[in-house]
């Protein structure tokens, strides 16, 4: 399973800090991403957002990085610490 | 004495204190040190408080890659890295950073670089409390183009 993390906005507008997914069919974090985007009209607007990021075990990471099952994935707007 | 002191935490940070920790080298000849505060800093709306929140973990991770990069960088001796996270209101410190060099020059170019660092590359968010209720803090373009400001030499 790949451990799939949400903060900050994208938690909240999705209601849940995080989900397990099956990595079996998912190649990349863009795969992930358009997987949980499909479960239904308010996870597509929130996940389509062009200002998403994604963190792969903790580094940022770029959509067609490949993910496998075990790895932590988080998404997660803009940051804006300091 | 530990040449990086990373912390994330909720309590607040004692300025003095911190200055005299790092300030006892005298092989050093300079100490830069930044502190970030609670502002009213939007569209005039009044902000009352700030909930900082992050990525536990990945944090301090990228606080710990972005002192290594300022190491490469310029000759450091002692780096403290402070930020809070949890609620804080108006005027309240957010974050200390302290860099200690033998010169001035490379001080103040690594503080300044960390913080910039810090702004655009560590997993904070801030959430913004006012009278007309609460809303996510956009990050701001000036922030990017500061960071990467260091990357293309011009700073």
């Amino acid at each position: 399973m790949i451990n799939v993390l949400f903060f900050a906005q994208v938690r909240e507008l999705l209601g849940t800090a995080s989900v397990q997914v099956d990595g079996a069919n998912l190649a990349t974090a863009a795969d992930l991403r358009a997987h949980l985007a499909s479960q239904n009209d308010k996870w597509a607007q929130v996940l389509d957002s062009d200002k998403l990021l994604v963190a792969i075990n903790q580094t940022m990471s770029q959509w067609h990085a490949a993910i496998q099952d075990g790895d932590e994935v988080a998404f997660f707007p803009p940051v804006t610490g300091g | 004495m530990q040449a990086n002191k990373i912390l994330v935490q909720t309590e607040d940070f004692d300025v003095a204190a911190e200055y005299a920790r790092i300030a006892e080298d005298n092989g050093d000849g300079a100490v830069v040190t930044f502190v970030g505060k609670v502002r009213d800093f939007n569209d005039g709306s009044e902000v009352t408080d700030l909930t900082l929140e992050h990525y536990p973990g990945m944090t301090e991770n990228v606080l710990q890659q972005i002192t290594a990069e300022a190491r490469e960088r310029w000759p450091l001796n002692l780096v403290t890295i402070i930020h809070r996270v949890g609620t804080m209101h108006l005027g309240e410190q957010i974050v200390f950073i302290g860099v200690t060099s033998a010169h001035r020059k490379a001080a103040f170019a690594a503080c300044e670089f960390l913080i910039d660092f810090l702004k655009t590359k560590a997993p904070f968010w801030k959430l913004e409390a006012s009278p007309d209720g609460r809303h996510w803090v956009d990050a701001r373009d000036s922030d990017e183009q500061a960071a990467k400001a260091w990357d293309n030499g011009e700073s």
